[in-house]
């Protein structure tokens, strides 16, 4: 799992090959932490297939703001330097995340 | 399903835990089952100043662990996982994942989700400047201007959360100016804030932006009149839903979906309790969540006793036996059980007698609807065979029906 911040999300996310998944989170939110372990699991399970990685957000405002995020969890989907695919508050768990990597992978 | 647990426990918030503390420091065998983290709704309050013996205040997540710690310390077991359905006369709960579980008893604290509004923007907006949660987002607004709708104790209290991160927060209130639902010393607090701004007499109508929230269509609901206003953000505080979907038709629920219960908190299907902000209830704070809990397990827990009693005593007994139904505070009961005891004592083993004090357990008075005190009810192989009302009850009805039955 990588780490990526606002001075890595450049080479980490948008220049990589493939599916980047990318977990928004930050430390206060409860979601987000329940979510953490579903996330682990899936980057474990489909680590071949795509790259996962981890953003918290609380450093790095300015750039989850500038991917247009400003609610927590979010979960996007980069592939070839563009979002195309993103889970919100409302939507994301282990199921709907497992079915959006399925289907752009 | 392997064994058949004490309490099972559905939803894991303060009425949640607190029910499986007391059940499990009973020594029942407890299960809590949540769907996410535990702590529900309480976890994503930041600032929790309400709970008694934490004057200087404590935080929402840490009371929240301790709940949780407090639990298992006495050895309830808490499971991750999401139950979709129960059955309340089974008293088995089935998971998302297949898998099920079945409680001599079960106690309902599913919580309740904040209330969406309903508005163009607002579902398509959320996570993009639309909240329902700041602690959770509160650092996105950092220097920003935002708006928060509502004015109960939520709204308000939210809305000094969010004035130390954002540059000014505009409360939108549907009363007349200086009318807030929330508590005296909250809109104190409010009105003294310079951060803070009213704008009364309104709702939103529309939430505006492309891809990030950009504005709010304001609409005054005397004059209706429509006025658009800048924002990065909109936080939404208008009350809450009950998760109680899950429960139709196998529990009452009032009108808006909350869970009616006694004042023991047991539901509309016996041995199934329910706690927390799920219930029809007047006030909705963690101390409250935490006192359903409390009693959800004490009268679960007694429920197992009478439960069990009975059945081993009385309807699992071969001999014919006799349950004197009582109370010591009606004297014509006082009077007449050593009647009773002499009339079946005169059999030795071959009947039996079972005494029941109404005050202390009215679920079995009522499920065999004994009214009067004293009534004799005479149990043969698990059935009623035959009963004795007041002054129907002399040594020579007794034998009659005894003889009869043996």
């Amino acid at each position: 799992m990588f780490e990526v911040h606002k001075d890595n999300f450049d080479q980490e996310v948008l220049q990589a090959p493939g599916l980047v998944v990318v977990d928004f989170w930050g430390p206060k939110c409860e979601k987000c932490l329940a979510l953490m372990p579903d996330f682990e699991r899936l980057a474990e399970q489909y680590g071949d297939k795509a790259k996962f990685c981890k953003l918290d957000t609380s450093g790095n405002r300015r750039l989850a703001i500038a991917q247009k995020v400003m609610g927590l969890p979010v979960i996007a989907f980069y592939k070839g330097g563009e979002k195309i695919a993103e889970l919100g508050p409302s939507e994301c768990t282990a199921l709907t995340i497992e079915a959006k990597i399925q289907e752009h992978i | 399903m392997s064994s058949i647990w004490d309490i099972i426990i559905v939803g894991g918030g303060p009425g949640g835990l607190s029910a499986a503390m007391y059940g499990a420091r009973s020594k029942l065998r407890t299960l809590l089952i949540e769907k996410a983290k535990t702590g529900g709704q309480a976890a994503s309050t930041q600032d929790m100043e309400n709970y008694p013996g934490f004057a200087k205040g404590t935080t929402g997540p840490a009371l929240m662990q301790a709940f949780a710690d407090h639990a298992t310390s006495f050895g309830a077991e808490i499971m991750r996982n999401e139950v979709v359905s129960i059955d309340a006369a089974q008293k088995i709960v089935h998971c998302k994942d297949g898998s099920q579980y079945q409680g001599h008893t079960i106690i309902l604290s599913p919580g309740a989700i904040p209330r969406t509004l309903g508005v163009r923007g607002e579902q398509a907006l959320r996570g993009k400047g639309v909240s329902y949660c700041a602690t959770c987002d509160a650092d996105f607004f950092t220097d920003l201007d935002i708006v928060v709708l509502g004015n109960g104790d939520a709204a308000i209290e939210e809305s000094h959360y969010l004035t130390k991160f954002a540059n000014s927060v505009t409360i939108v209130v549907i009363h007349d100016e200086g009318v807030l639902d929330a508590a005296p010393m909250l809109q104190e607090r409010a009105f003294k804030n310079p951060k803070i701004n009213f704008i009364w007499n309104s709702t939103i109508q529309e939430i505006k932006g492309d891809g990030i929230v950009e504005g709010v269509v304001l609409r005054n609901i005397k004059t209706n009149e429509t006025t658009e206003l800048e924002t990065n953000g909109v936080f939404i505080y208008i009350g809450t839903i009950p998760l109680t979907d899950f429960i139709k038709g196998q529990v009452n629920l009032d009108s808006r979906g909350y869970i009616i219960t006694d004042e023991r908190m047991e539901t509309s299907a016996e041995g199934v309790f329910a706690a927390g902000d799920a219930r029809v209830t007047y006030l909705r704070q963690v101390v409250t969540a935490a006192a359903d809990g409390a009693v959800a397990a004490v009268a679960a827990e007694k429920y197992i006793i009478e439960e069990e009693g009975f059945a081993e005593s009385v309807l699992h007994e071969s001999r014919p036996v006799a349950v004197a139904f009582w109370t010591p505070m009606i004297p014509k009961c006082i009077e007449i059980m050593p009647v009773i005891e002499t009339a079946i004592a005169a059999y030795g083993t071959q009947a039996k007698l079972w005494k029941l004090d109404t005050y202390r357990n009215q679920r079995v008075a009522k499920r065999y609807g004994v009214v009067e005190q004293p009534t004799v009810l005479f149990f043969h192989q698990g059935v009623v065979v035959n009963r004795l009302v007041e002054d129907e009850i002399t040594p020579a009805a007794i034998k009659g029906i005894l003889d009869s039955i043996l």
